[in-house]
């Protein structure tokens, strides 16, 4: 795998909530097209460091962010960063499965929509073609190709998230952020998911958050050790399981932190 | 093996007996609403005919029928809603989707909340102070009605605030995580999605309005009038008033009248919300998550 261009990259960021400091200091590079994974006791920031990554933290009037975060080359913490276009370059799927309530047509079409211009309107027959390509994307086309109309909530938990990553795919993002996305699905389900992840690699570069280390183990290229608001460690996940540099990081590995 | 001991029997009898209480407590609750409406059924019910409902009052309003006062109520009432609900979503949807959460809006809530406990005879001196003499709208539909708005203003906002609340947050996140502003957030899943609560609540909340009587009193509801309002800057009959004229203020009326007035205004108030209940219950079957 020749994946050397940086997709993401954190210098020295900091982030309070109120007088609450989440994140100390994060230096942190991801690569482009490969899946990173972050992992770390519950509470150690992993989602507060996600969520920096397309700014989602910011909706919290009291959160202080220092530092910067550079994606594709460009600080999105700069002052002209338009916050639409940062989230149409970085998707996010979330720990729940969020569908909206509407159709899984209007899911999946939801982003070009609301990013494209009434004068440029797609027509019915392009629609359908961005429909189609974003859910056979995620292999769920020949599962709701019939029911394209139904509400997206009445879906399984597993159909959800396939459809939540399905409706990043048509504003074509180049980072896509996961928090924990199997979290609330069953083993055969979370199987299903992690082989799309898995499927979806090279295409985008793929943050994931995880507590599952088996999950982080199987479906990782490298991996991100947190504790407590620093970055401890960050290797090949191969090295990362077998060769852990820091000590903390064996402790964790081997269950003592649960 | 698992048979009752007596301190099990004892702990049955108890809570037995406490069920027996809780039951009582609620029949006694719905014992007066019971016999109201009995009453106003039975003494009320001679009065009702469609002669009654639309013909005016005659001999010095202890015969004839309420159609003034019908439709003087009808009016108010819906000018009311065309100034309060409006401007309460508004403000509904300013406070609980942008609002940042500190001092400020925590006052303004506060401020809402203890709004809709103020008595309405404040209300109707509000209202003449503003409407009638600043505002110089004279007694007049237009500043019985602006009344009743500003009277509704804080339960239109509290009831609009819950349904728009009732939406999962997850929804918001999606749709910010995908670039839409919070106006798109909000027109796009939102408010379809509160919308029918928004509306049943409002008027659930808001069809009490119907029956009050301190604040039109001074600020455009008349006593008597042989003719129908012309424009907003007449004075108009209501029902609530009328009720109160005629039950109280005018000599020899027959009994079954002022019950007549009661059942018709009764009447309106149930109907209003027997309709938002019954489009709230078909709405919610219809609920997407
Ligand atoms: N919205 C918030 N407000 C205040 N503190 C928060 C908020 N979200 C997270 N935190 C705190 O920040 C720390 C990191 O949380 P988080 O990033 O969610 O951890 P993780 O995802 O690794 O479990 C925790 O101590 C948590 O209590
Ligand atoms: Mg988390």
């Amino acid at each position: 795998m020749v994946a050397s261009s940086i997709s993401v990259r954190t210098q020295k960021l900091n982030l309070w909530y109120g007088t609450f400091q989440a994140l100390f200091d994060v230096d942190l590079e991801i690569k482009q097209g490969i899946i990173t994974s972050l992992i770390g006791p519950s509470g150690c920031g992993k989602s507060t460091l996600l969520r920096c990554m397309n700014r989602i933290n910011e909706r919290l009037g009291y959160v202080r962010t220092e530092g910067r975060v550079d994606i594709d080359g460009q600080n999105i913490y700069a002052e002209e960063i338009e916050l639409a276009q940062l989230r149409k370059q970085v998707g996010m799927v979330f720990q729940r499965p969020n569908p909206l309530p509407i159709s899984i047509r209007d899911n999946v079409l939801f982003g070009t929509r609301i990013h494209t211009p009434k004068a440029d309107k797609l027509s019915k027959e392009q629609e359908e073609e961005v429909l189609e390509g974003a859910l056979r994307e995620v292999l769920l086309w020949d599962n709701v190709k019939d029911r394209l109309d139904d509400t997206a909530t009445r879906l399984s938990l597993e159909e959800q998230q396939k459809l939540c990553i399905a409706r990043l795919l048509p504003l074509k993002p180049s980072v896509i952020l996961m928090d924990e996305p199997c979290s609330a699905l069953d083993p055969k389900a979370t199987e299903a998911v992690e082989e799309l992840i898995w499927q979806m690699r090279g295409t985008y570069t793929i943050v994931l958050v995880t507590h599952n280390m088996a999950q982080a183990r199987r479906a990782s290229d490298e991996c991100v050790f947190m504790l407590m608001g620093k970055m401890i460690e960050h290797t090949e996940t191969a090295d990362l399981f077998v060769t852990p540099k820091d000590s903390r990081t064996a402790d964790y590995i081997e269950g003592r932190y649960g | 093996m698992f048979t009752a001991t007596s301190l099990n029997e004892r702990n049955d009898q108890v809570q037995r007996r406490f069920r027996l209480l809780f039951l009582v407590m609620t029949l006694l609750l719905v014992l007066p609403v019971l016999i109201i409406l009995t009453l106003l059924v039975v003494r009320g019910a001679p009065a009702i005919s469609l002669e009654f409902l639309l013909a005016y009052p005659k001999s010095g309003m202890t015969a004839g029928g309420i159609f003034p006062a019908l439709l003087g109520t009808i009016f108010l009432v819906a000018m009311a809603l065309l100034f309060s609900v409006p401007l309460g979503i508004a403000a509904a949807i300013y406070l609980s989707e942008y609002a940042p959460d500190n001092w400020l809006t925590r006052i303004i809530n506060l401020a809402i909340i203890n709004l809709a406990g103020v008595p309405s005879i404040v209300h109707a001196l509000f209202g003449v102070g503003a409407f009638v003499i600043f505002f110089g709208f004279g007694t007049s539909i237009l500043a019985a009605s602006l009344t009743l708005a500003i009277m509704t203003l804080p339960v239109v906002i509290v009831a609009t605030r819950e349904s728009l609340q009732a939406v999962p947050q997850a929804f918001r996140e999606a749709c910010w995580a995908l670039g839409a502003t919070k106006w798109q957030t909000i027109r796009r899943i939102v408010l379809p999605n509160s919308i029918s609560g928004i509306l049943t609540g409002v008027i659930l909340e808001v069809s009490r309005t119907a029956g009050e009587t301190a604040p039109i009193m001074f600020t455009g509801a008349a006593f008597f009038l042989p003719f129908l309002p012309e424009s907003v800057y007449d004075q108009t009959m209501a029902l609530s008033l009328h009720l109160f004229v005629v039950a109280t203020q005018v000599p020899d009326v027959p009994d079954h009248l002022p019950y007549g007035v009661a059942l018709v205004l009764v009447g309106i108030v149930l109907i209003m919300n027997a309709t938002s209940i019954g489009f709230r219950t078909y709405l919610r079957g219809k609920k997407k998550w």
